[in-house]
């Protein structure tokens, strides 16, 4: 196979002599701190920075006994969808050679495609974990916004991501999702299942058992959709009425304003986010000049494009006179979109939809056109909006031979309601 | 589309926000785009507005002493330091 270029780094950190996970290779996306090993958030900026600490998913990693592999290649920041923005390259797709492998946990998802690596760790902030799993033809998982702790993730848009699991099966999936959730006092946004009427035996959920359960399908996500991805979206729907399952179509019309008010949102807190990167404290230093020469030319030459352009447009829409017509809509349409999943929710058990609108794309046809690219992620921006757990898992493939995701929403907390769902297919 | 065009002062205004120098070409570059992606996010007009749920609450803990990064630990990625301390540019 050619080289998938799926890690930045391969040095191996091992972890406790027995545990859950022991003799399992769990693969790190690169914006998950790990002390000793060099982090780089895929950007030049963070080229030789090596944190002095290790997140709370690492800790609790190393604690099962699992092994890391290595840490994964993965759009700038998190900032893509196709890891194609990468300052260490692109990653080929290991099952559909000359197609990007999603992203912008692209890494992760290859390694666990391609079998070097038995999971692995990525993080979702507009569909970064879905997406890949999607395009490589494996599961992954957005976690409840406050089931797992993001202390020691590198962050993007820190009200929108969470860690999750990306794995070749739905149990397997729910087993790391299993070892990394749970309250952490270094992440004052951790919420405990246990708080919320459930807990976390996630793997034992994953009984295929999809008797009775009932399917919303919100047609919003189904229209504009390439048509071989809704032809096999609809086959997995149709395995799963076969097992006992029923649907019905749900309307969900603040969906349509979903990526707009994402990327409005996103690009805010990046901007902020972004900030500390000033060649100092750590990054590539801007050299002699003034403080705000010296901070400009560190990001000028630290920072790739998409990061500039979407740092830009989030200090545009912060800016005196354009606050109130960018970001304080899209924080009402945030707040439109989650009282559309709560309602939707209270009729079905899960919503299921294609998780990307189209198979994955060709290498190198995406950056010349941010918003194409930015409207791809109209499946999977509206859960990060809503706070919401979502599951992806292979639904089949297109006549092309490309693979094609099915994404199914479950309410807050309601993770082992779509792990038992999604176990029905994977 | 003529509401939304961006100008390329505009775009140079911004990046002096954001603390980015940009060269020419990404100028030009994202005065376009700027103009097709601000016109998409125009779009979120027709949000009606609507009442957020005020769920909100504070997370307090106690204010004790525990285990932090040690000098050295907090300077080892810094580019340049002097006396256990961060050296930055002059200030003006």
């Amino acid at each position: 196979m050619a080289e998938l270029n799926a890690y930045i780094a391969t040095e191996t950190i091992e972890g406790a002599d027995d545990g859950p996970l022991s003799g399992k290779r769990v693969a790190v996306k690169d914006n998950i701190s790990t002390d000793g090993v060099e982090t780089t958030c895929g950007s030049a900026m963070l080229e030789g920075y090596v944190p002095p600490y290790d997140a709370t998913v690492v800790q609790r990693l190393k604690q099962a006994g699992a092994t890391i592999p290595g840490k994964t290649n993965m759009d700038e920041f998190g900032m893509g969808t196709t890891t194609e923005t990468s300052a260490y390259g692109a990653v080929e797709n290991p099952v559909a050679e000359g197609h990007v492998p999603g992203g912008s946990s692209g890494g992760s998802a290859a390694v666990v495609a391609a079998g070097e690596a038995d999971m692995a760790l990525g993080s979702d902030t507009g569909g970064s974990i879905r997406c890949p799993a999607a395009f490589c033809g494996v599961v992954g998982i957005k976690p409840t916004y406050g089931l797992v702790s993001r202390y020691g993730l590198i962050a993007y848009a820190n009200s929108l991501e969470q860690i999750g699991p990306i794995a070749p099966t739905v149990e397997e999936a729910a087993e790391l999702l299993e070892i990394i959730a749970g309250p952490d006092d270094r992440d004052g946004t951790t919420r405990d299942a246990r708080d919320h009427g459930t807990d976390y035996d996630f793997a034992a959920a994953a009984d295929g058992d999809v008797d009775g359960l009932s399917i919303g399908v919100p047609t919003e996500l189904l229209d504009g959709a390439d048509e071989a991805v809704v032809e096999t979206f609809w086959d997995a729907i149709a395995d799963l009425e076969a097992q006992g399952a029923s649907y019905h179509e749900v309307a969900l019309p603040s969906v349509e304003h979903a990526v707009e008010a994402y990327y409005v949102i996103a690009m805010s807190e990046a901007s902020s986010n972004l900030a500390r990167f000033d060649g100092v404290r750590y990054g590539q230093s801007g050299g002699d000049g003034n403080w705000n020469e010296s901070f400009a030319q560190s990001r000028e030459q630290g920072f790739g494009e998409e990061v500039k352009r979407r740092v830009l447009l989030g200090t545009y829409a912060l800016s005196a006179g354009y606050h109130d017509k960018y970001y304080k809509k899209a924080q009402d349409a945030r707040a439109w979109v989650k009282q559309d999943f709560d309602e939707a929710l209270t009729d079905a058990d899960v919503l299921a939809s294609p998780t990307m609108p189209v198979p994955p794309m060709e290498r190198g046809e995406s950056l010349d056109d941010p918003l194409t690219m930015y409207l791809a992620d109209a499946n999977t921006t509206p859960v990060n909006l809503a706070n919401l757990p979502a599951i992806s898992v292979p639904a089949g493939e297109t006549d092309d031979g490309l693979p094609v995701g099915l994404q199914l929403v479950g309410p807050a907390f309601g993770e082992q309601t779509i792990i038992r769902a999604g176990s029905a297919l994977a | 589309m003529s509401d939304n065009a961006v100008e390329a002062e505009e775009v140079g205004h911004i990046a002096d926000l954001a603390r980015i120098d940009l060269d020419e070409a990404e100028v030009e570059r994202f005065t376009e785009q700027f103009g097709e992606i601000l016109a998409a996010f125009e779009a979120l007009d027709e949000v009606p507005e609507v009442d957020r749920e005020a769920d909100l609450t504070n997370v307090m803990r106690p204010d004790e002493v525990r285990e932090g990064l040690s000098q050295a630990e907090a300077l080892q990625n810094a580019p340049d330091s002097e006396a256990g301390q961060f050296k930055g540019p002059k200030v003006s």
